[in-house]
């Protein structure tokens, strides 16, 4: 019988069959709705070889940036990796493989994955090194570049809400590549900041479908680092209450 | 005779001309970001931020910034009333389905058929493309801001681009700090300039050839 208490205690036991040379595919975009906590857990399970496919690969010393710094990624595919020293080292140094990949192609790629859907044309990097050695079709007029699906061993997801069934619900921006990466691992590891009862989401409110998710786990307390903190001042008139 | 270079403010203000009430706009991270602080208040238009933002407001009061909202530039932001969140690969495809009227990013270098290098320089550290190549491939309207030339006065305007490409054949109008151009089927055609250089001066520090555009070359005139 299939079991659907889909909860597990610890980021680690989560991980349990995640095994060198395992290709991952880790949410966020930036440090905005990374899976912390499994993160961490993979620092401490040691494990090495890993493909982590993820827009982005973290700071110096948070997100994937810590994986790094351990030295247990092997490659990473990614859109932007500029906001970090020990990848750029470690890409200089040859110990590390980088697929450059663009955002919105990454994306879909991912979408593709975990909809049965092989390969597909778009119009992005026809004409630019992205697109060298790939088919490319004319459709209607316009050339378009055919990518091949990504699919992962696990997907590491971080949500805001969660339920035991693996339903989730995503905070803001901190969605981003989270629910497609969900659909397209052969084992989704989801953590949430609020684990509720099954029923207590409100179906039209669940953004992820439990289906795609095997395991759930409470991530309880969250660092949240912000990269770019840009605010305004209030103006005065505001604070005062409009005294003036 | 001489001429000022717009500042990147000034560059931003011009910019912003290209934005029309009822405009869904993404804008790119640098002089382009600018561009929001320069479209006239009151005017209804929609920013899109392609981590999954239609709808996006201005930075968030001091204490009031939350590590959840942030923009592509992974600044935080504001919504604004009616925005909508929404996931990458749901964003990429309403840029790549065309329904963002309007895009403008920087470049390093642009050709005179439109095509666009801002993502890599070989030799150096490559950090990545992001979303640049999807967002100017989807655009039905990319506009690049940027200087006109490089620090070492060497021409950023081409006949052809020797950087790797982010797009071909994609960029519609390049407004630099010396003037303002348009990518047409028959070539590239000026339609503003600085006030204080001529049509000659401009083709001296510009590769590609240029034309005078057919309704006339007005005065790129932005107040500081």
């Amino acid at each position: 019988m299939r079991e659907f208490n889909k909860r597990v205690d610890s980021a680690l036991e989560a991980l349990a069959d995640v095994h060198d040379g395992a290709t991952l595919m880790v949410g966020g975009f930036g440090l905005c709705g990374i899976p912390e906590h499994l993160i961490e857990a993979l620092r401490v399970k040691g494990i090495k070889g890993l493909t982590c496919i993820s827009n982005n690969a973290g700071i110096d010393d948070f997100g994937l940036g810590r994986l790094l710094q351990a030295g247990q990624v092997k490659k990473m595919v990614s859109s932007y990796v500029g906001e970090n020293k020990t990848f750029e080292r470690l890409f200089l140094e040859g110990k590390l493989e980088v697929e450059l990949v663009p955002q919105g192609t990454l994306a879909e790629r991912i979408r593709a994955g975990g909809a049965g859907i092989p390969a597909f044309y778009t119009p992005t990097g026809v004409g630019t090194p992205v697109a060298e050695g790939k088919e490319t079709k004319i459709f209607d007029g316009r050339e378009y570049v055919l990518e091949r699906a990504l699919k992962a061993d696990f997907a590491l997801v971080k949500a805001l809400r969660g339920d035991t069934l693996g339903n989730l619900q995503y905070a803001f921006t901190a969605m981003n590549f989270n629910p497609a990466m969900a659909t397209a691992a052969r084992i989704t590891i989801a953590e949430v900041e609020e684990i509720v009862a099954v029923g207590e989401m409100q179906a039209m409110h669940i953004h992820t479908p439990g289906i795609y998710v095997k395991r759930v786990v409470h991530g309880r307390t969250y660092e949240k680092r912000i990269e770019q903190r840009t605010v305004r001042t209030r103006p005065a008139a505001a604070v005062e209450g409009g005294a003036s | 005779m001489s001429f000022a270079l717009l500042t990147r403010e000034q560059l931003a203000r011009r910019a912003a001309r290209e934005v029309k009430a009822g405009m869904y706009v993404n804008l790119g991270i640098g002089i382009p970001t600018l561009v929001a602080n320069e479209v006239p208040v009151g005017m209804p238009v929609i920013l899109q931020s392609e981590n999954g933002i239609l709808g996006m407001g201005p930075f968030p009061y001091e204490g009031e910034e939350r590590a959840d909202l942030i923009n592509a530039g992974k600044q935080t932001v504001t919504l604004t009333p009616g925005a909508s969140l929404f996931s990458s690969d749901a964003s990429f495809a309403m840029i790549r389905g065309g329904h963002v009227d309007l895009t403008i990013l920087g470049a390093m270098e642009v050709s005179e058929q439109g095509d666009l290098a801002n993502w890599m320089i070989p030799g150096k550290m490559v950090k990545g493309m992001g979303g640049a190549m999807d967002l100017v491939a989807g655009s039905p309207n990319v506009v690049v801001v940027m200087q006109h030339c490089a620090p070492d006065g060497s021409p950023k305007v081409l006949k052809s681009c020797k950087l790797p490409l982010t797009g071909k054949r994609v960029v519609k109008r390049i407004i630099t700090d010396r003037a303002v151009l348009e990518v047409r089927s028959e070539g590239l055609f000026v339609l503003e300039i600085v006030a204080g250089l001529s049509f000659e001066e401009l083709q001296a520090c510009t590769e590609a050839k240029l034309q005078k555009s057919p309704e006339g070359v007005c005065v790129l005139s932005v107040p500081l």
